[in-house]
């Protein structure tokens, strides 16, 4: 037990990191309905002005749609990628398999502007390929598949290979058994790996940086290229608002698609 | 003897180096419910997951009914398994569990009903079939997995110690209700085990594995009253050994023995002498009340200790427990000693309950 005045010291701790974290972000979003477009405190008033605006403007839309797409295809190669790579490590032993799933997860680690320095390099010099949205995706792929390799692998040392044995065991092929059994066991986790990937892929500005072309603009490159347009400022807040909101959703769900699905996931025990 | 459901020759397993089924040769009758029995780690569930084609066997071959089966994998050989943990689907109702076996083999959707209904009757979960599997306590989740093996009418049903995660009463409850199913569907039923009360209960015939090898292959009662080793006297129930020295002065002769507990008598003074009665005078050390029995553990003069139970036809155990440290003779028929044969047997294993 924690004696009563640490306690009340920890409250106190955590919620002025609680503040420290999250005013400046309540800042911005209320900035986004200031009539004043210099910010003075206290707000002069409320509005839907730089919504509207935002909403009008060609650059922001044209920047919201791309990191959609970035976003949405990096997520279906990690899918893709992430699963397999967990399945093949699962079955086998073999030397090095610790090394191969370090390697797996290593990107997320790195500093961005390494990895973004390596792929523009890797592209243009060694590939001599021409930057563009498919770069983007490549580069961002790398550390998505982080987040859906975890979680299937996490799934998988769950589940154990008991579930399959009996499907096996009752008749069915590999192929029906990964259709019936395998796959409805991954499936919250594949969502769960899927929407943090999304969530990640779509703040995302180092690597985005190197390795967009210029006409390649992502939310967060365009918030970065109009932050210091004076005449901009009042539209990137609203921007910035809208991109907090699309990145926090999808970890939000994710977290309890992977909460909420542990106790119905281990079965029998 | 009826027809061969399993026949398995020379059949072995090595993990490295170690051989886990070492070179077994067994037939289980059609019909049998066969026990394998044994320690952990003695190659009993491996002869399980060889005949279910979970392993790949070293060498050997591995029939059912008339078919060699030992490269077919699991999908393509006619056995069910009941998992230790039930291995459930917990994405499907009991039902849908129930069914899968008959879905996968392509069977018309009504057909499948209707027999998954009938195998959810024969386990007594008729009323069940809606729920989820978490839903089920653990003695009903062992039905269901009984019901989605039982359903495919196998040749032979694997059970890899089914009745482990349960307590003890119902245990002992599912124990007569797996027998009684048995029966009643005439299956050929594998059964692995650790718990010698459990293999006795149930079995026609138990073989009892040591070191990837039959120790014994034997029905209960002969199993019980005349183990062929000391390992099989010593997993099989609590049994005295009386050996070496100890045998020429209480027996009288060479060897190694056996004596179970409840066929010792303890007496304050020797009986008369006859050539039909061993007599071996003692101290007693330990009385252990058991409810049903008293256990009494007595220091032979002539060296090993020997354990003697009687039931407890008394509402107290006074008289019993003062004869703590008193000087006792112990008396039992010779016809009920069991010689191993072997004059040096190996030392009895460490007792296994679960």
């Amino acid at each position: 037990m924690l004696s009563h005045g640490l306690r009340r010291s920890l409250t106190v701790f955590t919620l002025v990191v609680l503040v420290i974290v999250y005013v400046p972000l309540a800042l911005v979003l209320l900035n986004s309905f200031n009539t004043d477009n210099t910010f003075g405190w206290p707000p002069a008033g409320l509005t839907l002005h730089w919504w509207q605006l935002a909403w009008e403007s060609q650059g922001a839309r044209d920047a919201l749609w791309t990191s959609v797409k970035v976003a949405i295809m990096a997520t279906v190669v990690a899918l893709a990628l992430g699963t397999l790579a967990a399945m093949g490590l699962r079955r086998t032993r073999f030397f090095g398999r610790n090394v191969v799933s370090l390697l797996i997860i290593l990107p997320i680690a790195l500093p961005g502007v390494v990895t973004g320095l390596a792929f523009q390099n890797g592209f243009r010099t060694i590939l001599g390929i021409d930057l563009s949205l498919w770069t983007i995706v490549i580069a961002h792929a790398t550390f998505c598949i982080v987040t859906v390799f975890n979680n299937v692998q996490a799934r998988f040392a769950r589940l154990g290979s008991n579930f399959e044995q009996a499907s096996m065991d009752l008749g069915a092929g590999r192929l029906t058994t990964f259709r019936l059994v395998t796959f409805p066991m991954l499936r919250s986790a594949l969502l769960a790996g899927a929407l943090l990937s999304f969530g990640l892929s779509f703040d995302e500005i180092v690597v985005t940086t190197f390795t967009a072309s210029s006409q390649d603009q992502t939310l967060p490159i365009w918030i970065f290229q109009n932050l210091f347009r004076p005449n901009q400022a009042p539209i990137v807040n609203v921007v910035a608002a809208v991109l907090v909101v699309f990145s926090a959703i999808p970890i939000y769900l994710a977290q309890r698609l992977s909460g909420s699905h542990a106790e119905g996931l281990t079965g029998a025990r | 003897m009826a027809e061969t459901a399993i026949s398995l020759r020379g059949l072995s397993k090595h993990f490295g180096t170690v051989r886990a089924v070492d070179d077994l040769d067994l037939d289980i009758a059609d019909g049998e419910f066969f026990s394998m029995l044994g320690p952990s780690g003695s190659g009993k569930t491996t002869v399980l997951r060889l005949i279910a084609g979970f392993e790949e066997p070293t060498g050997g071959t591995i029939t059912l009914g008339d078919e060699d089966v030992t490269d077919r994998p699991a999908f393509a050989r006619d056995v069910n398994t009941v998992f230790q943990d039930y291995a459930i689907f917990p994405h499907m109702s009991v039902l849908e569990n129930v069914e899968y076996g008959l879905r996968v083999k392509k069977v018309g959707r009504a057909e499948r009903r209707k027999r998954a209904e009938e195998a959810l009757e024969t386990v007594r979960l008729g009323e069940y079939g809606a729920r989820r599997p978490h839903q089920l306590s653990g003695g009903q989740r062992q039905r269901v997995a009984l019901a989605r093996a039982l359903v495919n009418r196998p040749k032979v049903l694997l059970l890899d110690e089914p009745l482990g995660a349960l307590d003890l009463k119902l245990r002992r409850e599912m124990q007569i209700e797996l027998k009684a199913i048995q029966r009643e569907v005439g299956i050929t039923f594998v059964f692995v085990t650790h718990d010698q009360e459990e293999a006795l209960t149930m079995s026609d015939r138990i073989a009892v594995f040591n070191e990837g090898r039959i120790e014994q292959l034997a029905a209960p009662v002969e199993l019980y009253e005349r183990p062929a080793s000391a390992f099989v006297a010593g997993f099989v129930g609590t049994s005295n050994l009386i050996a070496g020295e100890a045998a020429r002065q209480v027996v009288g002769q060479e060897g190694a023995f056996v004596i179970r507990p409840e066929k010792v008598r303890l007496e304050a003074a020797a009986p008369a002498p006859s050539s039909e009665v061993c007599v071996a005078p003692g101290v007693v050390r330990e009385v252990v009340y058991l409810g049903a029995l008293t256990s009494t553990v007595v220091a032979l003069d002539a060296g090993p200790t020997v354990t003697v139970t009687h039931p407890n036809t008394d509402t107290t155990i006074d008289a019993a427990l003062e004869r703590r440290d008193q000087r006792v003779v112990l008396t039992w028929r010779r016809e009920h000693l069991v010689s191993l044969g072997s004059p040096d047997p190996a030392t009895s294993p460490e007792e296994e309950t679960a």
